[in-house]
């Protein structure tokens, strides 16, 4: 990579050494378990991994969204402005205050899995998108409504003037979801976290949801964390991915780094189980033997040690591997890759 | 919605007939009927009834007409001339005895409700979002003992209490000289002097119900996706917990009124008569011994009646405050 690619290369949300640990009565359970990420400026970063890996608690710390029992106790999550000095780290930012609050749906919005439950179901639409216009903005009563009913019409709904005085058990649930993301883009965010935006849709809509995440950030030029596990998600929208196991990231990369070249036992499981239109009729998929560990019973030295192919005794069950640098921004931890 | 409005004006009606039925069947329950008793009461005073005068009078009344024609005359004198007989222990009609009663009771009930609302919707809340806080644990243990303690008990200790400490008998709802007196500012004055102690008797069981309901709501409420999204948006902790879950934790807290309603009416009765107070309860109690049959199924037919009509208003209420409601099976 030439010096001139790594300046354009400056994120804009930079991740490290997160940790969030649920302190329950059965014993803590360290969700996100020391993470770094990188978000760069109109980029999309995929976030892949199974459920109960810590993706959508670590989208929810970077918000210091996480509740009782749940605990953000490590890390910096640095929110970078134009200069150093604006740079921001959230976790030293007081709960709830002011200053996190502008952030919250100003310079960061999100977006959820299930827009049905999303949506307060005793307040139109419209007044929870007129809502967050008027949190983040000097505009009066009217001139919200009218900009809330040109974002409806930006995200293609039909009908816009009627569907603000709905509720959200009205609307199918491809329309809460472009509800949710006018809600989440009306304040013009610098970040859109998407936590599994399609997942609660029929692969039609998920599509048109997609097209719609991806015309946005043509348009507004905003950067988007995008949550799923589903990889033809990620193949589609990310520039970037980080796969995640038990609270960590074990490989990340550009998306071609990750997806051509695979260096993660990992990762080179979850990709070849996409069925593609070359594995032969009534070939067999290969499967990812066992299960996730019951999240109190996690495995030591590295999480994956117990179900990986390349298991190396005496070593991947004594300690996680160290980073290790296969090319310019392609890192994965895994011990056959350490010298 | 006008499907469930419908339905629900339809069901109110049903109740109401079903109300009027029982309170006739009550009234009919004893042995003997109207003229026995008007007998009985002349007898006491001297005077005798012979036979035929008896059976003139029962057909004066329409007493030897089967019973389901009794019922359709004393419903339409109810209606058609708000007419709910005669008290033989007063010797007056039953509307006279009862009206001031009624008003009482009606007043004491309502401001007991306010009383409940008022000091249950803020603690629940308050133990809802510091679940685990020493303000939950304290308000759950203030709770169950308010639960645990009947309430004649309560009014008999704070009676002790306050004759004790003030050197002052709170019974009954007026000071002597208020009592028969007629309406006046100085009267009110009084009452609401005196109310507040019922109230507190009455409210106590209320509140403590209200508490553990609004508390278990609101939990459920504040663990929903979309507390998450207003967060998120950047709302305030306040305003995201008082425009969202609150006010969907709300809805049992009203369908609890039109069911404590009842509650507050007869279980008023032992209250009543521990703190003497002038309402219906006491005077039910005393209807029913003295067999004052019309008093005691006059006053049941306009409990009953306002109970039916205090849940319909709730129902109101709750379609107002709920979309969900409004639109179901439209």
């Amino acid at each position: 990579m030439t010096t001139k690619n790594k300046l354009e290369k400056k994120s804009i949300l930079e991740v490290r050494g997160l940790k969030t640990y649920f302190y329950t009565t059965d014993g803590t359970v360290k969700a996100v378990d020391g993470v770094d990420l990188d978000v760069f400026p109109k980029k999309t970063l995929g976030i892949v991994g199974e459920s109960g890996c810590g993706k959508s608690i670590t989208t929810k710390s970077i918000l210091r969204l996480i509740d009782y029992p749940g605990r953000t106790i490590e890390g910096e999550v640095n929110l970078k402005g134009d200069t150093l000095k604006d740079s921001v780290d959230l976790l030293k930012l007081k709960q709830n205050g002011t200053e996190l609050r502008q952030i919250r749906g100003g310079r960061i919005s999100m977006i959820f899995q299930e827009p049905m439950t999303s949506f307060s179901p005793i307040h139109t639409i419209g007044n929870q998108i007129i809502e967050a216009i008027r949190l983040h903005s000097k505009l009066g009563k009217s001139e919200a409504l009218e900009f809330a009913e040109d974002w409806l019409i930006r995200v293609g709904m039909s009908n816009p003037s009627q569907r603000l005085k709905q509720y959200a058990f009205e609307l199918s649930g491809g329309q809460r979801q472009r509800a949710m993301i006018a809600m989440a883009l009306c304040t013009n965010p610098d970040i859109l976290i998407a936590d599994e935006p399609t997942t609660a849709l029929d692969v039609t809509t998920q599509a048109q949801v997609l097209d719609l995440l991806k015309e946005m950030q043509e348009k507004n030029g905003m950067s988007i964390i995008m949550i799923t596990h589903d990889l033809g998600v990620i193949a589609e929208l990310a520039d970037d991915v980080s796969v995640m196991y038990l609270g960590k990231v074990v490989e990340s990369g550009t998306i071609r780094q990750v997806f051509k070249n695979p260096k993660h036992p990992y990762t080179q499981a979850l990709l070849s189980s996409i069925p593609s239109l070359a594995t032969g009729h009534r070939e067999r998929l290969p499967i990812l033997t066992g299960t996730i560990p019951h999240p109190q019973a996690r495995p030591a030295g590295c999480p994956f040690n117990p179900r990986c192919k390349d298991f190396i005794e005496g070593t991947c069950e004594v300690s996680f591997p160290n980073q290790e640098i296969i090319e310019e921004g392609h890192l994965v931890n895994c011990h056959l890759y350490n010298k | 919605m006008l499907n469930f409005l419908i339905r629900r004006t339809v069901f109110m009606f049903v109740a109401l007939f079903a109300v009027t039925v029982i309170s006739f069947f009550i009234i009919n329950l004893p042995k003997g009927d109207y003229v026995t008793a008007y007998i009985a009461q002349l007898q006491a005073t001297g005077s005798l009834v012979d036979a035929d005068e008896a059976s003139n009078l029962r057909k004066f009344y329409g007493l030897d007409r089967p019973l389901y024609i009794q019922y359709l005359k004393w419903i339409s004198q109810i209606v058609l001339e708000q007419n709910l007989g005669f008290s033989f222990e007063y010797n007056q009609p039953v509307t006279v005895v009862i009206a001031e009663r009624l008003l009482l009771t009606i007043i004491l009930a309502i401001a007991t409700i306010i009383f409940i609302w008022i000091f249950a919707i803020p603690i629940g809340i308050i133990s809802a979002v510091k679940q685990y806080s020493f303000w939950d644990y304290l308000f759950t243990f203030l709770g169950f003992i308010g639960l645990a303690i009947p309430d004649f008990m309560i009014a008999l200790i704070m009676m002790y209490l306050f004759f004790v400490w003030f050197d002052f008998s709170p019974g009954g709802l007026f000071s002597p000289e208020f009592s028969q007196a007629a309406w006046s500012y100085a009267r009110v004055m009084d009452l609401i002097e005196h109310m507040w102690i019922p109230i507190v008797v009455l409210g106590t069981a209320g509140t403590a119900q209200l508490i553990r309901i609004t508390r278990a709501n609101l939990l459920d409420e504040l663990a929903k996706p979309y507390v998450v999204t207003a967060r998120a948006k950047g709302l305030s902790e306040w305003k995201v917990i008082a425009k969202y879950p609150v006010r969907i934790a709300l809805n049992p807290a009203i369908s609890l009124t039109a069911y404590i309603l009842p509650f507050l009416i007869s279980g008023s009765v032992i209250v009543g008569v521990v703190l003497s107070l002038p309402t219906v309860g006491p005077m039910l109690v005393k209807a029913l011994v003295a067999q004052d049959m019309y008093l005691a199924g006059g006053i049941i037919l306009l409990v009953g009646f306002m109970t039916v009509i205090g849940t319909f208003i709730s129902d109101l209420l709750l379609l107002w405050i709920d979309p969900r409601i409004r639109f179901e099976g439209s």
